[in-house]
Order: C-alpha cells, then sequence, then structure tokens
C-alpha cells in the first residue's frame, strides 16, 4: 500500500523518494529471509503494564463499597442515570406505539419537513412491523439519553477546543484513544464503575459517541472564515461577542453534523451494550448470535437500520435547512410553516389520545407484524449450502498468497528491524514526525507485551485495508460516474454501514470459517461501505470541464477513469484510505470472535477471563497504538502530497 | 420571526403537557400482579444473571419461570457475561448464577477474599468437556475416536490456519481449556486455533456436517446444539487425579465437571423462599437440552419453553420447592 | 515652529516575524538576512520589517506590494490584529502596542475601522444587522443601532437592500455593506485591507470613486491597502511601497512614478502612463540660449496630461512656474517625449 501511495506522486522532489521504499521493503524481506524467526519478542514479554492494569482493576472491585469516589461520584451517576432511563422507558410504553410515532415525525416535521416527517413514521412503524416495537422503544430511549449527555458534554468540549490550539492539542490523543480502544477491553470496568445495566451502557456508549460532537463542534468553529472572526475582532466584539455573533452561528451547520455523527456512533454501540445488560434490540441480537439464528439477528439489526437511517435522514436535512434559514432567512412563507405546525401538533394530540381511547391500541396489532426472520434464514441456508466451495477455495488462496507471507515478514523479522522499516516506510511516506510516531506506537506495542498479538493483527488490518480500497475503488468509481449506480447501491451502502457486525459474523463464519481471513471478510462488510462512499465523493468532486476535456481528446472510459479522475481524486482517496484502515482496525476484536487471533482475541479473552483483564486492556492499547501509527502515516502521506502540488 | 418562535414554544408546551396526561394516566396499569397461591414467605425481587449461552437461558427460564408463577417473585434478568456477573455479587446486582463452570479466580475473588459470595451446591449438570470430531467421520474413519491414531489423521485437519499440522479447533475463551498442553503430553502433530467464540465452534461442526469436512474440535455438554448434530467424543487416556497439574504438558482427560450454583451471601440470608429453590435446583444434562433445544431451534420464548417443560416434568421440579413452605 | 500637524498614526521601526521565538531575530545580524535565508536559518519568516512613516489627518495613506510582501501583515499589525514583534505604533499620542485588551477593544469599538477583502460579513444577519455590529458590540441598544445604520447605509447606496442577507447580494454590493459597517461607528481611522480585489474591474472602479467621495464627505485618514497600482496612484495622497516586508519607497504619486528609488519600484512603474501621474516640475528645463521666453506660465503643479492642449497650442514654450520664480520652459517636443515613454531626464 505504501508502494500504492508513492507511485501516485509525481512530482520531481519525491522522485528519487519513489526508489527508497521499494529500496527498505527488499531490504526488509533480506533480513527476513536470513534472519528467520530470531530475536523476537514472545507474548508476554514485559508484562509489567499488563499487571498492572490487572491490580487497578482488583482496587476498583475491593474499594467500591468504601471509595469516596464511589460513593460520591460513579454510584449518584450511575443511579441517576438508570433511573431518568427506566422512567424514560416506562413513559414509552404508555405512550404507545401510536403516541411515539407521532411525536418522532413531529418533531422530523418542524425541524426538517414534510418528507423527512413522513420518513420518520415509516421508519418507526417499521419496528412493529418487524416485531420489535418494545426492543425498539428501549434501545432508542437509550440512544436519546446517550446522545444527549454527549452533546451535553461534547458541544461546550468542542467548543473550547475549537477556540484554543492547547486544549485541542491535549484533547486529540484522548478523543483517539476513545474512538479507537474497543469497548470490549474496558466493558467489565466499566461494569465495576456503574454498575451493571443501561447506566453502564450509556457511559460506554457516551465514550464512542462523545468525540464525533467535540471533532464536529471543534472543526465547525475553526472553519468560520478568518475574514469574519477578524471583522468582528477589528470592530472589538469581546471573546464571548465573537463565540456566540459569529463562530457559534457559522459553526451551525457542522454541528449539526456533528450531532448527526455522534447519533451513529451511539448506534453502532448498541450490540456491545446489550453484553451488560442493556435492554433492547442490541440484546436482541446477542440472544439470537447465541442460537446462531441468523434470521433473527438480521431481523433486529434491520431494526437498528431503520433507526439509523431515520436519525441520519433527518438530522442531515435539518443540517441543511439550518444552514439555508440562517442564510436566505427562512425561505419558507408564514403559511406553510404555521400548517408545519398545526400538522406536527395534530399528529402527535392523535397519537397520545388513541391509546387514550382503547388501551389496546397502545400495542402494535399482531396482524401487522411480519418478520424477516424466516425468508432471511432460508437465503443463508441455501448460500452456505452451494457457496462454501468457492469460498473455502478463497479463504485458502487468500491466506496462502497473502496473509501468510506478510504475517511472517511481521513477525518472523527481529523485531528492531520491524521498528525500523516501517519507522523508514513511514518516514519515505510522510516525514520525520509520522516515522517518529511509527517507533513509538510499535514500542508502545513492546511495552504492551503483545508484539506477536500486534504483528498478526497488522498483517490482517493491512490486508484488510487493500482489499477495502480495492472494493471501494471499484464501486466508488462506478457510483461517482453513474447517478442510477447511486441512488440504487447507496440504501445498501448505509445498511452496511449501520448493520451490527454480531449480525453477519455467523454467515461468515458459515462460509468462511474460523479463520483470520472470516475477520478481514467482516471487516470488508464493515469498512467498505464507508470507503465507496468517499470515493465516489472523490471522483464526483473532479471538475466536469476536466472530464470533458480528457473525453473530447479522445480518452476512452478506463483512460479517463485511470488518467483523470483516480489521479485528481488522490486526496479523497487517501482520506479513504486512513478511514477504511480505521474502520477494519474497529472490527480487529470481532475478529477474535471468528477465529482471527491477534490482539482481537487477546481482548475478547479480557473479556472472558478476569485473569486476564490486564492483558485485554494492554491488548487493547495496543490496538490504539496500530491505529494512531496508521492514521498518522496516511494522514501526513495526504499532507506532504497537498504541499508538493 | 418572533411570533414563529413563540409559536413553536406554545407547540412543545402543549406536547408536554399531552404527554404528563399519558403518563399520569396510564401508570398505575402497568404494575404486575403476582399469582401467589398459597401461604409461602413473600419472596421479594431476584437477579439471576444470564450468561450468554443458549443450555444457561434454559436454566434461567425454567428457574424463573417457578419463582415468578409459583413464589410471585419479582425476577430481574441480566444478559451479562461471567466474568462481570460475578462482579455483580459484588455491587449487589446479581444474586444468583444458576450454571458456573469452575473460575476458579473468580472464586478465590469473590467467594474466599471478598466474602460476597457462595458455593450453593451442584445443580445437576455434569460439564463434560473433550475432543469431538462430526458423526461422520466415526463412521468413515472408525478408529480415529482414539487419540492414538489422531497423527495418522492429522493431515485430514490441516486448514488455513493451521500451518501444516492438523487443527484443533477451540471456543470461547471463557471456557477450561488444556488442549495447548494435551498436544505438547500426548505428542501430537496439531495446533490449536482459537475460534474466539461458542459460535465458531457450532457454526463450524454445522459446516462440517453439513459440508461433510473434517474437523477436530473442543466442546462440551450439556449442549443444544447437540441436538440436531451428531458427534463423536475422541478418547484421551482416562483422568486421574493431578494428572493435570502441569500446565505445559498434561497426557488425560478432562475431568468431569460439576456445574454449581453460586449466589450472593447477602441474598441468600435473606430467608426469600427463592432462596430455597435455588438451593434445591438441580436437574440432567437431558432436561436442560430439552428445554434448550425448545428455545434455539423451536423458537419459543423462554417462558413457552419453560412452561412445556414444566407441564411435561412435575416430578423433577416439585422437589425444589422443600423448605420454601409451599407445595405446588 | 513645526508646522505640520501632528500625525494621526506614527509608526516606528515595526518589525513582524512569524516563527518560532521570532524576537531573538529584531536587532540581531540575522535580521539582515534576505527573507529566503532567514528562514533556512532560523525557521522564521519576517513578514514586516523595520517600517517607519507618519500618516497625516485626512490624508489617503496607501501601502501597495504584491502578494506576500507584507502589506496585509503590516495593516493588522496597526490594530493589533496581528501583534508587532518589535517597534512602535503611536496612535494621537498614545502608544498602541502598549496598550490592554480592554483599552485595545474601545479603541476598536470607536477610533479604528476596517474593511476586508473578503468582506467578513455575518451571513446569517441581514444588512442592516450587519451594518449595526459594531455598534451592537459597544452596547448600543437597537433602535439607535438601527437609526445610525439607516444613515450609512444610505451614505453608501443601499437603500432598500436592508433586510436582505449578505448571499442575496452581489460582491460589490457586499463590499458596500463591510463599508458601511466601518464607517457606523464613526471612526478616526479607517483601514481598508485590498477591499476591492475581488471584485470586477468594472465595480471596482466604481467602489474607489466611492471611497473618493466618501473621504470628500466624512474627511478621515485612511490607510489603504493594494497590490494594484494604478488603484494607489487614484487614491493615494502617499505611496508606501512594500517589498520582501520592507519598505522600498514612500512618496506622493508623481515622486514614485518620476523618480523610482529602485529598479523594482522602477520596473513597477513603467507602464504607468506619466503623463498622467507627473507634473510639469518633472519636465521643465532651462532655457536654450536664444529661446523665447515670452509663452504663457503655466503652475508647476499641473499634471501633464492637463498642460498638453496648451503646450501645444502655444507659440513659445510654456514657462513654468513656481511661487512666481520660473523653474524652467516646457515646449511640444518636452511632452511628446513623455507620452512616447521615453525615459526622462530627472531634474530637481
Amino acid at each position: 500500500m505504501t508502494i500504492l501511495t508513492a507511485d501516485l506522486v509525481p512530482s520531481s522532489r519525491r522522485f528519487d523518494r519513489r526508489w527508497s521504499i521499494p529500496v527498505v521493503l527488499v531490504a526488509w524481506w533480506l533480513v527476513w529471509r536470513f534472519g528467520f524467526g530470531t530475536h523476537n519478542l514472545p507474548n508476554g514479554g514485559p508484562t509489567f503494564i499488563q499487571d498492572w492494569f490487572l491490580r487497578i482493576r482488583n482496587a476498583a472491585d475491593a474499594g467500591r463499597d468504601s471509595s469516596p469516589l464511589f460513593i460520591y461520584f460513579f454510584n449518584p451517576i450511575a443511579k441517576t442515570t438508570g433511573s431518568v432511563i427506566s422512567s424514560m422507558m416506562s413513559l414509552t410504553t404508555n405512550l404507545g406505539w401510536t403516541g411515539i410515532t407521532g411525536i418522532a415525525s413531529a418533531i422530523s416535521l418542524w425541524v426538517a419537513g414534510w418528507r423527512h416527517g413522513l420518513l420518520t413514521a415509516v421508519g418507526f412503524i417499521s419496528f412493529g412491523v418487524l416485531g420489535l416495537e418494545a426492543e425498539s422503544m428501549q434501545t432508542l430511549v437509550q440512544i436519546i439519553v446517550a446522545v444527549f449527555l454527549s452533546l451535553l458534554i461534547g458541544i461546550p468540549l468542542g467548543v473550547w477546543a475549537g477556540v484554543s490550539n492547547g486544549f485541542s492539542r491535549v484533547v486529540t490523543p484522548v478523543l483517539d484513544i476513545m474512538q479507537i480502544l474497543p469497548t470490549f477491553a474496558y466493558l467489565p470496568l466499566i461494569t465495576l464503575f456503574f454498575l451493571i445495566g443501561p447506566a453502564s451502557g450509556t457511559i460506554a456508549t457516551m465514550i464512542y459517541a462523545i468525540p464525533p460532537a467535540i471533532r464536529l463542534t471543534a472543526a465547525g468553529i475553526r472553519e468560520v472564515s478568518t475574514a469574519t472572526v477578524e471583522a468582528s475582532e477589528s470592530l472589538g466584539a469581546t471573546k464571548w461577542q465573537r463565540l456566540t455573533d459569529v463562530q457559534l452561528p457559522m459553526a451551525k451547520r457542522t454541528i449539526v453534523l456533528g450531532v448527526n455523527q455522534t447519533m451513529m456512533a451511539a448506534l453502532s454501540m448498541i450490540t456491545i451494550a446489550a453484553l451488560i445488560a442493556a435492554p433492547g434490540l442490541g440484546a436482541s441480537v446477542i440472544s439470537a448470535l447465541i442460537k446462531l439464528d441468523v434470521g433473527a439477528a438480521f431481523n433486529a439489526g434491520l431494526a437498528i437500520v431503520c433507526m439509523a437511517i431515520v436519525f441520519d435522514r433527518v438530522t442531515t436535512a435539518a443540517s441543511v435547512r439550518t444552514e439555508r434559514a440562517s442564510r436566505a432567512g427562512g425561505a419558507a412563507s408564514q403559511r406553510t410553516r404555521l400548517l408545519r405546525y398545526g400538522a406536527g401538533i395534530g399528529l402527535i394530540a392523535l397519537g397520545v389520545i388513541l391509546p387514550g381511547i382503547n388501551r389496546s391500541l397502545a400495542t402494535f396489532p399482531d396482524r401487522w407484524v411480519h418478520g424477516t426472520r424466516n425468508p432471511v434464514n432460508s437465503v443463508a441456508n441455501w448460500t452456505q449450502l452451494h457457496w462454501y466451495g468457492a469460498t473455502s477455495w478463497l479463504t485458502t488462496t487468500v491466506t496462502h498468497w497473502l496473509i501468510d507471507p506478510l504475517q511472517s515478514l511481521l513477525s518472523n523479522t527481529p523485531w528492531p528491524v520491524v521498528v525500523l522499516g516501517l519507522a523508514l516506510l513511514a518516514y519515505f511516506v510522510g516525514g520525520l514526525r509520522p516515522a517518529i510516531v511509527t517507533a513509538g506506537c510499535l514500542m508502545g506495542a513492546i511495552l504492551m507485551g503483545l508484539w506477536p498479538s500486534s504483528m498478526t493483527t497488522l498483517a490482517s488490518v493491512l490486508i484488510g485495508a487493500l482489499f477495502t480500497m480495492i472494493i471501494g475503488i471499484g464501486f466508488g468509481v462506478w457510483l461517482g460516474r453513474s447517478r442510477m449506480a447511486d441512488q440504487l447501491i447507496r440504501p445498501i451502502l448505509d445498511a452496511g454501514q449501520v448493520m451490527p457486525p454480531f449480525v453477519y459474523l455467523v454467515p461468515c463464519l458459515a462460509l468462511f470459517g474460523a479463520t483470520r481471513f472470516t475477520g478481514i471478510v467482516a471487516a470488508l462488510v464493515y469498512a467498505s461501505p464507508a470507503v465507496i462512499k468517499i470515493v465516489a465523493e472523490g471522483i464526483r468532486s473532479v471538475p466536469a470541464n476536466t472530464t470533458e476535456s480528457a473525453i473530447s481528446s479522445g480518452s476512452n472510459s478506463w483512460q479517463t477513469i485511470v488518467k483523470v479522475q483516480l489521479p485528481m481524486a488522490r486526496g479523497m482517496l487517501l482520506v479513504a484510505l486512513n478511514q477504511g484502515i480505521i474502520f477494519v482496525l474497529a472490527m480487529v476484536v470481532v475478529g477474535g470472535l471468528v477465529g482471527a487471533g491477534g490482539l482481537g482475541f487477546d481482548v475478547v479473552n479480557g473479556f472472558a477471563q478476569s485473569v486476564f483483564a490486564g492483558t485485554g486492556l494492554a491488548a487493547g492499547l495496543a490496538i490504539v497504538f496500530l491505529g494512531i501509527m496508521l492514521d498518522r502515516i496516511t494522514q501526513s502521506a495526504g499532507r506532504s502530497r497537498r504541499t508538493t502540488d | 420571526m418572533r411570533r414563529m418562535a413563540s409559536l413553536r414554544a406554545a407547540a412543545l408546551l402543549a406536547c408536554t403537557g399531552v404527554l404528563l396526561a399519558a403518563c399520569a394516566g396510564t401508570s398505575n396499569t402497568a404494575a404486575s400482579t403476582p399469582a401467589t397461591s398459597s401461604s409461602a414467605k413473600p419472596c421479594g425481587t431476584v437477579n439471576i444473571a444470564d450468561n450468554p449461552w443458549v443450555g444457561y437461558e434454559a436454566d434461567v427460564a425454567v428457574v424463573s419461570y417457578l419463582l415468578k408463577t409459583k413464589l410471585g417473585c419479582t425476577v430481574n434478568i441480566s444478559k451479562i457475561d461471567e466474568q462481570v456477573s460475578w462482579q455483580g455479587f459484588g455491587t449487589g446486582q446479581v444474586d444468583v448464577i444458576l450454571e458456573n463452570w469452575g473460575h476458579a479466580d473468580l472464586v478465590t475473588k469473590y467467594i474466599t477474599t471478598q466474602k460476597v459470595a457462595q458455593d450453593f451446591g451442584s445443580q445437576g449438570n455434569q460439564g463434560i468437556i473433550g475432543w469431538y470430531v462430526p458423526a461422520w467421520m466415526a463412521t468413515k474413519y472408525p478408529d480415529i475416536t482414539n487419540w492414538q491414531n489422531l497423527n495418522k489423521y492429522s493431515s485430514l485437519f490441516v486448514t488455513s490456519e493451521s500451518g501444516g499440522k492438523g487443527q484443533l479447533l477451540d471456543g470461547d475463551p471463557s471456557y477450561v481449556t488444556n488442549d495447548a498442553a494435551l498436544i505438547t503430553g500426548l505428542k501430537l502433530n496439531y495446533k490449536v486455533v482459537v475460534g474466539g467464540s461458542e459460535a465458531a465452534l457450532i457454526k463450524s461442526l454445522q459446516t462440517a456436517t453439513q459440508q461433510t469436512k473434517a474437523l477436530l474440535f473442543y466442546f462440551y455438554e450439556p449442549q443444544w446444539a447437540l441436538a440436531n448434530l451428531k458427534v463423536a467424543r475422541v478418547t484421551l487416556p482416562p483422568y486421574t487425579a493431578g494428572c493435570d497439574a502441569n500446565p505445559k504438558s498434561m497426557a488425560c482427560d478432562y475431568p468431569p465437571y460439576p456445574l454449581n450454583k453460586v449466589v450472593r451471601v447477602a441474598w441468600a440470608n435473606s430467608g426469600s423462599p427463592a432462596v430455597n429453590l435455588v438451593q434445591n435446583f438441580k436437574w440432567t444434562n437431558d432436561d436442560q437440552n430439552k428445554v434448550a433445544e425448545m428455545i434455539a431451534n423451536e423458537n419459543m420464548t423462554d417462558d413457552q419453553a419453560a412452561q412445556k417443560w414444566v407441564d411435561a416434568n412435575p416430578t423433577v421440579w416439585k422437589a425444589w420447592f422443600a423448605g420454601t413452605g409451599l407445595t405446588p | 515652529m513645526n508646522v505640520e500637524p501632528e500625525p494621526a498614526i506614527s509608526v516606528r521601526g515595526l518589525w513582524k516575524v512569524f516563527g518560532p521565538h521570532p524576537e531573538r531575530i529584531v536587532g540581531s545580524p540575522e535580521a539582515e538576512l534576505s527573507r529566503a535565508d532567514l528562514r533556512e536559518q532560523t525557521g522564521c519568516t519576517a513578514a514586516v520589517r523595520d517600517v517607519n512613516f507618519d500618516v497625516a489627518p485626512g490624508e489617503v495613506f496607501v501601502v501597495m506590494g504584491l502578494s506576500g510582501s507584507g502589506k496585509s501583515t503590516l495593516v493588522r499589525c496597526l490594530t493589533r490584529l496581528v501583534e508587532p514583534t518589535a517597534g512602535q505604533i503611536t496612535f494621537e499620542g498614545e502608544d498602541i502596542v502598549a496598550a490592554d485588551q480592554a483599552r485595545l477593544r474601545e479603541l476598536r469599538r470607536h477610533r479604528f475601522s476596517m474593511v476586508f477583502q473578503h468582506f467578513g460579513l455575518l451571513p446569517h444577519r441581514k444588512v442592516i444587522d450587519n451594518v449595526a455590529y459594531g455598534l451592537e458590540v459597544r452596547g448600543m441598544n437597537k433602535a439607535d443601532r438601527h437609526a445610525r445604520a439607516h444613515e450609512v447605509v444610505e451614505l453608501v447606496g443601499l437603500q432598500g437592500y436592508e433586510q436582505a442577507y449578505p448571499d442575496q447580494l452581489s460582491g460589490g454590493m457586499q463590499q458596500r455593506v463591510g463599508l458601511a459597517r466601518a464607517l457606523a461607528v464613526d471612526p478616526d481611522l479607517l483601514f481598508f485591507d485590498e477591499p476591492f480585489s475581488a471584485l470586477d474591474p468594472l465595480i471596482r472602479r466604481g467602489m474607489q470613486d466611492e471611497v473618493l467621495r466618501l473621504h470628500h464627505e466624512v474627511k478621515k485618514t485612511m490607510i489603504f491597502i493594494t497590490h494594484d497600482l494604478s488603484e494607489a496612484l487614484k487614491l493615494g495622497d502617499r505611496i508606501l511601497i512594500m517589498r520582501d516586508g520592507a519598505a522600498v519607497q514612500l512618496g506622493r504619486p508623481d515622486e514614485l512614478v518620476g523618480a523610482p528609488a529602485d529598479d523594482y519600484v522602477a520596473d513597477f512603474t513603467r507602464d504607468v502612463p506619466k503623463s498622467h501621474v507627473l507634473t510639469l516640475r518633472w519636465i521643465a528645463r532651462p532655457p536654450v540660449v536664444g529661446e523665447p521666453l515670452d509663452g504663457p506660465e503655466l503652475p508647476a503643479t499641473t499634471i501633464i496630461r492637463d498642460a498638453i492642449r496648451d503646450v501645444m497650442h502655444a507659440t513659445a514654450p510654456v514657462k513654468v512656474m513656481s511661487n512666481g520664480q520660473l523653474l524652467g520652459l516646457v515646449d511640444h517636443e518636452d511632452v511628446l517625449r513623455v507620452i512616447a515613454g521615453e525615459p526622462q531626464p530627472v531634474s530637481v
């Protein structure tokens, strides 16, 4: 991959460097060839960090009844969150499905318009149709609470990070850790601090959902045009006036996008939260998973997808409307606005009154329920029966030709050579800083005492990222060039992004067995949609006149793609690569559940056995190190490219 | 603009009002009425951990069904992992674990050291851990079920993960395993590959059965999946006390695991009749497999499956009520 | 006694260096390095280096230079939107560099205001609220500030657009809003940072005329940044030319064109039609022996272009007079030579 990105650079300053990357690789290969298997670190080399984590965990466990930290801090938080959630849950039960649907549709109608009001109504009714009305409501309540609290914390911190470079520097690595550290690694700890149940689920969710709120708020504040900020400053505005008059109003749209991302992040956590007794759709997925019931898992996953699509579309539309409304002063006329408000109130009143008239209307009518369990199970069984030959051939081939060689290169070369080699590659791709970060992160993995696991995982992640890019570019180009393809495929991509991985874990196992490749396939399902979207966006952003001029000079489609569109979209391609790696990395733990071994298994093991809790946390941190390393390398590749343009 | 803003505020107010009305009007109806029959002591609330495998779910289904319907208990079921369940003894959120597979470390921490939990005796199931092959292999290679012949067949079990050796597939890391030490001790040309989850094991077994593929795997009973999938157990050298002392190398089978119940000390002393029932709860692998099979394969809810089993096996569960003050 | 009035703003030894530890550069030998060398050796960039000038009250003072010459940084230093690294800035006797944040805000609210290249309008506010923003920041109540804003809106010719949003206006109109916002606070000193360079040439010319008209009406001191020489010549009473952060030449338009300080300035001004800028003073020559001295008289400050008719119609060379003294003569050929763009012998 490093070779691939370097080849994209035709600039003269980089020309001589182009050879340096193959040279490093060849040298590395030679060391591997002749120094095979020597100077390797075993798993559990230095284990003092793992032991230390375990001691902390045990101290927390022992001290939770006596420590004032628990009595005055953690316990009240857990209790308050828990009681808020349970009272909201009883409220949803009392409102009945009509009440909830009415309220949700009315809110969408107000913030996003007629079409999205309708979409919300359809989405909420679909929960009942799938036979998961109660579970969906439980999930909805937890998501609302988690998102509300995340925004309450995230937006002010984001504003701070937006106006203060110092704070931004401090908070960025913390956010990286919050986003990359696998939830599995700290889930037992959370229940230790915040007790078992929805409160812990909410807090686990918040850890993952706050970062996008902070990041996007900060980005929104920072991208406010300097001219406007300067203008307000030149008129003698105080910092507070600048913030409230200029920065916040102008960042509103990006902040609403942050709300969107926070919601999506929260939704992606619900199956994991179910492992610590958070009720709802996640619990349905887990319960289906242990029975290997693909259909039931898919059914619950579909409800999650519906909820995600409603959230996503409504907040996106709301963000566009905020922008439009703030710029044109509200294009809609008084009459249509009045109509909208009236209709919303009507919807709510209807929804709430119906179950009041007849209590039986509060529950979703049974004869409207049409779950997807049985048809999905039939399809899954048929696929498993008939595709297995092809898929097992694919597993063997990819493992033999790609995974094994790369893993051997990483695992069986003396570790100092691996550190040096990767740091050199980082240097030639992005410069000194990423090289230092790379070396530092690898030393971190060594410090965690998990070198072999880290190398196994790194190999899988690199190959996963490679496949993700191949799929991403293939489909992305197609979608970027064809509106129709885009409209056809996009809903599937949306579904792929929010469908909980536990849903497709069993089908993946069925087709590919308990192997490292299965972990990669699961990662592909999860990471490809985002990558495809980014690539398509990149292709679409190539100016039409450039493409036209290529076509008018006689390029065929292939030439246009390869010589014009892809090179011009290379900035976006690098973003796609970066995101692809991060997404693949997020699936390392899921890989640990299907035979991929490595750090993922260490994390799962730490979750399962308390003696390995320290190791699990250390493995989680090792994943963070790999993540930061790969992120900084790909980001710097993007930057150094831009400066040479 | 201002007019619209106040309109919006009015709308929100109206909604809140409606919501509150809805809330106040119906919140009382949600409370359930227990179906207590006779003179039993009040039961109160029982918090049962529900660990993520179907056999355990069967335990919970039957016990909670009886607690709810016969003793009028309020039962909270937490779907959590084993480690988290034990933590619950400390936080007071878990009263009962119905099926404990060993966990010496957790026993030390919570029973011996913190003294928040206590062993509540066998629940009747025997955990049988061992090495298995799908039934078709035992038919085709009759001598494969003896460990001494495993090396002869190792080439059958080579996979992309096993590096040229035969693969021995392990599952969920929370289960006890000595497999790596066994391979060393028995000098087998095999490698342990960790599937990472029970799902990985069962799915591999399904595939191996359906596609007649070779598979050697670590497995255990009671196990609902065995209702549909036929397997043969590989005989290992018999277990003798202390033969598994060396964690690096051993050459004997797993001992049978008597599965036990673990409860929170404070709850055990609460005097609730539920304590007696849990203490008396005892059934066979066969019982559990039956209920688990109904839950997993017949798409019954836990309560439906429990009810069906309860109706069919009154002699088994009636004995559990000794000491509760209730004779059903 | 000093006849010069006290300068509105006075700048002495002003430096702005970007980079690590910028203060060590000023006064060190490294300060003498060229910009590229300085960057290579210290990682610092000197955006403004040792600039000195005074601006008289009511004057239009233009700072001109190519992009990267430091002119925008210079003007930001004057209001401390950018903190100067070293030097003195005195505004009506007050040391601006020493002012604390509160005093600075006070000055910005009441004494200075600025017009920006990219307008810097608030897209979520109507024109009237954009114009009134400076007054709002001061804490003026809504009725008063809207009344004042209406006056200024009218002054810049935006009446009828008060309720529009910036995005609904053309670039030229948006800059009128920017101008109105700056005028609304009734400042003593107006800064313009390349205000018209984002506009179309035709609109740009209109806006320049607008500034001249406003200057005539409100008599404000203005400091005007531009990279466009013709704009500088048109607007400036005096012009400061900057290159690589340093002042190259300071003078009246005719001084720059007539007597460029170095090749850089000469290169800059080469394409300027000299007859439009230079006065007769620049081409008056001593009489040649035997030349008739009975031609018509013209003052030395007459721009050549305006004298062409007289010179051409006169039968004898025109006498160039300054304070009643004969400065020299100008005949047909002298004028034609200027128009033909030939190099001029520099007099004075």
